[in-house]
């Protein structure tokens, strides 16, 4: 049904947009209000390069390959998280992108760019765009020294002062990296099991939503917690919070979104400019400060940021993204896997 | 038209709207649950249909399944426990002592949780019971200087939470038995010189017990099935087998092993109504 109510939309934009078309635009597929609909953004493009920005949305990553499929020549530029960039250029959805055209490409980070998920034979896919992380927050007034290892969650000193979130992926990643292991495809989940195990006196409770997170932060009642980096960055800067975040040596849990091209993309000249347009500093810096953003791949944008912005201080130090291990898709099986996996340490915890 | 025929065609019309309903909205869905029960995998997306017995088997096989249908089933127990010990005495009292009025007051503050939703009911009480909460600064403020306690992400935070959430399925039931009671029976007893203890165990709980049962079935079924409750209010100790199946419907699409779960509670439910519904039919004839 949503499927289909997909196609009936895209089908109605192809038919507005094909009437429109002749004019110089730029057809951009991606989430609603993520960074490529800035008005002042937008006004700013076409005063640079002439090209007008139309968009259309997707609710679900399905939706976005959904629409692709389904009315090929109707995008030029489109968002895909990087765990989705290898089976859209299987499935021949977008095409290679030449760096050349990208000016600002080599100011991108390296661990990024060059990410094996947005290459496929030696070609480019994807532009690495913004990016974040699932880490440990923790409480800056009362660990000054947090270290730099994700054993802090298993240090005795902060027994029964540790929060994670009850979700089996999220906690069997983050033992994963503990124990050295591919996250997204871990060897041996029974080191895992035993390395979870070992948190039952170092829990204290389990939180669910940024909201809850930060009321339990500010009530005491963990002072280290598995948390987001785009949350992390509003508790301090929005709520005031003390709020410290770490990205150990180990690694921790990312995600990376890039901009592609479609495969018969009617302006792949613009596509190409827009797509430099949206990981230039000009772009990144003002969406940063003006609404909040994501971390940037651009290491240059990230130098622009204010001193203590968090994308600068926190995130944009390169050695942050040298371990980082990104969330792919994961099959049924090994999803149920991991969710019995939890349910049963859970249930060693309640014991 | 006989008398005997109205009356059939009379009850015919009356109560068919009621099961068709029923039918419609209990008996079907649940047959879908049941066949889905056995499938390998949830019958989407032009999968195929399999046919096993590997989702009931699960849970005779993995020791943890079972830990949680003993803690779901004790978490019933301790909350049915309750909610007879604060209800009766105060259906009791609603249907006896007080009179006119002040009983519609009294009703109205036992039905008012009701009028808000499960959900923000619970979540208050994770306000109430963190320390440096309400409960913790009422009780600083009588006695100052106790101890600060910390009652939230705890089992029973969890028992709080829904006691609160059930009682007054509790109240009411039991409120209808107890006011049923002629008042004459109890009048007989103490001119026959029956003490108050007396009275109230050769009288008012048989003649309550019908009360007391449905009430006890009415919190004790959904109690062994709850997950919100337990998630938001226990903490470490918010796993249950409730929160069990809820996963497998949300977080994973496991709709079959989660169908196979719930079927397993409801044949365990049954199991306990069939063992005590007797020993209740010999108590209630017994009065």
């Amino acid at each position: 049904m949503k499927r289909a109510l997909a196609m009936v939309t895209t089908a109605l934009f192809v038919g507005i947009i094909a009437t429109a078309a002749g004019a110089a635009e730029v057809r951009v597929l991606n989430w609603q209000g993520y960074g490529t609909d800035e008005p002042w953004a937008l006004e700013l493009f076409e005063a640079k390069t002439g090209y007008k920005v139309v968009h259309d949305n997707f609710n679900s990553e399905q939706e976005m390959l959904t629409k692709l499929r389904t009315s090929p020549g109707a995008y030029d530029v489109v968002l895909i998280n990087s765990a989705f960039t290898g089976q859209a250029a299987e499935e021949g959805l977008i095409q290679a992108i030449d760096p050349s055209t990208i000016s600002n490409f080599d100011d991108l980070d390296a661990n990024l760019r060059s990410n094996p998920a947005f290459l496929r034979d030696g070609k480019l896919y994807g532009v690495a765009w913004t990016w974040g992380v699932t880490s440990i927050g923790y409480n800056e007034d009362k660990i000054p020294d947090p270290g730099t290892s994700i054993s802090i969650l298993w240090d005795p000193a902060y027994a029964g002062k540790v929060a994670l979130r009850d979700d089996a992926v999220e906690a069997v990643s983050i033992a994963a990296l503990a124990t050295g292991q591919d996250m997204n495809d871990p060897a041996d989940l029974d080191v895992i099991r035993d390395k979870l195990r070992a948190l039952k006196s170092q829990i204290k409770t389990f939180w669910s939503s940024e909201d809850e997170w930060n009321k339990e932060f500010s009530a005491g009642t963990f002072d280290v917690a598995i948390y987001w980096s785009g949350s992390a960055s509003r508790s301090k800067k929005a709520y005031g919070l003390p709020v410290g975040f770490l990205i150990p040596d180990e690694g921790a849990i990312a995600w990376l979104d890039g901009l592609s091209i479609a495969t018969g993309a009617p302006n792949p000249d613009g596509a190409a400019k827009f797509i430099d347009f949206m990981v230039s500093p000009e772009h990144y810096v003002r969406w940063d400060n003006d609404v909040g953003a994501p971390a940037s791949a651009n290491l240059v944008a990230t130098g622009q940021l204010p001193a203590d912005a968090f994308n600068r201080k926190v995130l944009g130090d390169p050695k942050a993204t040298a371990n980082l291990q990104f969330m792919a898709p994961l099959p049924d099986e090994r999803r149920e896997a991991f969710l019995e996996l939890w349910e049963e340490t859970k249930t060693y915890y309640a014991d | 038209m006989t008398e005997a025929k109205r009356r059939l065609w009379t009850i015919v019309g009356l109560t068919a709207p009621a099961y068709l309903w029923l039918t419609l909205t209990i008996f079907l869905p649940l047959s879908a649950m049941l066949f889905f029960s056995f499938l390998v995998k949830a019958p989407f997306g032009g999968r195929e249909i399999e046919f096993t017995l590997k989702h009931y088997d699960a849970f005779l096989t993995k020791s943890y399944l079972q830990v949680l249908t003993w803690r779901s089933l004790t978490l019933g127990f301790h909350v049915t426990a309750i909610c007879i010990a604060v209800g009766f005495p105060a259906a009791y009292v609603l249907a006896k002592q007080v009179r006119g009025r002040w009983r519609e007051a009294l009703f109205l503050l036992v039905v008012l949780p009701f009028w808000s939703n499960a959900l923000v009911r619970i979540f208050s009480w994770t306000i109430v019971l963190r320390p440096d909460g309400v409960l913790d600064r009422a009780a600083q403020f009588v006695l100052p200087g106790l101890p600060t306690f910390d009652l939230a992400h705890s089992y029973p935070a969890i028992v709080i939470g829904l006691v609160h959430s059930y009682l007054p399925y509790m109240i009411l039931t039991c409120y209808l038995s107890l006011q049923a009671i002629d008042d004459s029976l109890i009048e007989a007893a103490r001119s026959l010189g029956a003490s108050g203890f007396t009275i109230l165990r050769r009288i008012i709980v048989p003649l309550g017990l019908p009360g007391l049962a449905t009430g006890s079935i009415l919190i004790f079924v959904p109690v062994i099935g709850s997950f919100f409750e337990p998630r938001l209010l226990g903490g470490l100790q918010g796993i249950m087998l409730g929160t069990v199946i809820e996963d497998q419907f949300t977080a994973v699409f496991n709709w079959p092993l989660g169908a196979a779960l719930s079927f397993i509670l409801l044949l365990i439910v049954l199991a306990i109504l069939a063992v005590s519904w007797p020993l209740l039919r010999g108590v209630m004839r017994a009065a």
